[in-house]
């Protein structure tokens, strides 16, 4: 293994990612600009209907909203998680990381089912609000907007946690104690030491957490339900029950672009906090 | 931090509150799905009116829960098959670009972690227009394929941050005392990479076997894959078996993570 032969041990991957990944994607985008599957003639009419529809507009809007608010609902929670993980003794740390860790490893599915049984008629938040007296019939949570973001807060927590946890490893505990040492409040010491150390895992996690909130199809579909519309859920149905695949993949390549635009402009955010 | 001014100790309480509401909200719906898949109900009430171990039973039935153990058992082969060769092909990269200090290898690491950002269900859906072009009925072999594209960026992350710490001084000492690249790949870099190969396979099993976007498309009536079946139980009938086979996952993740890391020290490296 040669320094000038070691590039050939990328090979395998490189070629298996170009035949079964970039072929894939590139067939994507040609369906899209055709009249059906065969890619018989071209076609903008895919398209067309993606852009000039209101339904598959607000359907686009959805997927964005979606995706923003869990980033939002997850910030809220992640951070003050992260800074207590931060201070803590090796103990609770330990314990902070597998809550973490624990989740992602176990399916998605299962995380989704978790909240169905939170959410539902009999559920555990209708049965305390109901014997607590604070409500006298059970409410609606299941197939609502709330109830979604709630589960996806969950459910995603961990793609926030692990790299915050992960950049603020980098705080030396010292700076702390220096920065309050020197006079400076909680918030100040905060903003000013804290904040700049963990910008780099914090727009990781925005990015991870908006990308996975917004294709996840499986809690859409279960706890979102049939009423709200997303793109993952028109991808899946206009490609395996319609079976409109040029349609299909304009709206995956759609939900694509939302994702890396998205994406690409919180990585531009964090270079030009770097370097400000 | 540990002497709070009496100015800082709302900020302070406001921040334990809310780290401690995270706590009980990240591990909560775990405990919760637990508790479910002993209750005596019918029904997915909570508390459940008293526990059981009938849906235990019932989901490792083989006659009732067949198709849930065929599902099972393919998910688990296709998992494996997925690991072994996103493992095999992530470490070969990984090795590859750690040993280069050229342009290209930081470009080539963007290229090959790029699945990580993409929507899987973009990709499912491509990969099925794909598979449909060439004219390739539904396989494992496709689903493997399909599986690995994902896994793989998993491992070259875990298998990457082993790689760039080998002493190249290593390798060039192994080499000039006369071992053959294969040898030295053998008894030096391997070795001392494994705990981040063993790693890396892991992810890759577990990103496989929780697959939802591309065993949407790609799986068949043939190739049922677990998260898929689950997911139509959902969807039909709240079937508390689904909370059984959520027991059941929950344990052997549970399981797989304490021996993952007392072996590779697994919740370190998941933590950067």
């Amino acid at each position: 293994m040669t320094e000038q032969g070691a590039w050939r041990l990328a090979l395998p991957l490189a070629l298996a990612q170009a035949a079964f990944f970039l072929a894939p994607l590139l067939l994507l985008a040609a369906t899209s600009f055709a009249t059906d599957e065969n890619l018989g003639s071209l076609s903008l009419a895919a398209w067309a209907d993606v852009l000039g529809d209101a339904f598959h507009l607000q359907a686009v809007l959805n997927t964005l909203r979606l995706g923003a608010v869990t980033v939002l609902a997850t910030l809220l929670l992640a951070v003050p998680l992260a800074l207590l993980h931060l201070v803590a003794g090796p103990g609770l740390r330990r314990l902070i990381l597998l809550a973490a860790i624990l989740p992602l490893l176990t399916s998605v599915v299962v995380r989704t089912f978790a909240w169905i049984v939170i959410l539902g008629r009999e559920g555990v938040i209708n049965s305390a609000l109901l014997s607590t007296g604070a409500i006298a019939a059970p409410i609606p949570l299941l197939q609502t907007e709330h109830g979604l973001v709630l589960a996806l807060t969950q459910i995603e927590m961990p793609l926030m946690l692990l790299p915050l946890i992960a950049a603020l490893r980098r705080i030396d505990p010292a700076l702390l104690d220096a920065s309050s040492a020197l006079g400076a409040s909680l918030a100040r010491t905060l903003r000013k030491v804290v904040l700049p150390m963990a910008l780099p895992g914090l727009l990781a996690g925005c990015t991870l957490v908006f990308a996975s909130a917004s294709t996840a199809f499986i809690s859409q579909s279960v706890i979102g339900g049939g009423r709200l519309a997303y793109l993952p859920m028109l991808v899946w149905q206009q490609a395996m029950v319609v079976f409109n695949w040029p349609l299909a993949a304009a709206l995956a390549l759609t939900l694509m672009g939302s994702v890396l635009t998205v994406a690409a402009a919180l990585s531009m955010l964090g270079r030009r906090a770097a370097h400000a | 931090m540990h002497r709070l001014a009496p100015a800082d100790r709302p900020l302070a309480l406001l921040i334990l509150a809310l780290a401690v509401i995270a706590l009980l909200v990240l591990v909560g719906p775990v405990l919760i799905v637990l508790l479910t898949s002993f209750t005596t109900s019918q029904a997915l009430r909570f508390p459940p009116p008293g526990l059981t171990l009938r849906w235990y039973a019932e989901l490792f039935d083989p006659v009732r829960s067949a198709q849930i153990h065929k599902a099972a058992g393919n998910s688990l082969l296709v998992a494996f098959c997925t690991a072994v060769l996103s493992t095999a092909m992530a470490t070969g990269a990984a090795l590859a670009i750690a040993r280069s200090r050229a342009g290209w290898a930081r470009l080539a690491e963007g290229a090959f972690l790029a699945p990580l950002v993409l929507p899987g269900i973009a990709f499912g859906l491509a990969a099925l227009m794909f598979f449909s072009w060439l004219r390739q009925p539904p396989s494992f072999a496709l689903l493997v394929m399909g599986h690995a594209m994902i896994a793989a960026p998993f491992a070259l992350r875990t298998v990457g941050a082993s790689a760039a710490g080998l002493d190249p001084a290593l390798l060039e000492s192994s080499a000039s005392l006369g071992a053959s690249p294969w040898r030295t790949f053998r008894r030096v870099v391997l070795p001392l990479i494994m705990p981040g190969v063993a790693s890396g396979g892991f992810l890759a099993f577990i990103s496989s076997l929780d697959n939802v976007p591309v065993s949407l498309f790609l799986s068949s009536a043939e190739t049922d894959m677990l998260p898929i079946r689950l997911w139509g139980m959902m969807e039909t009938s709240l079937d508390v078996r689904v909370a059984a086979a959520s027991g059941v996952l929950v344990a052997v993740a549970f399981l797989l993570l304490l021996l993952m890391d007392r072996a590779v020290g697994l919740v370190r490296r998941m933590a950067g």
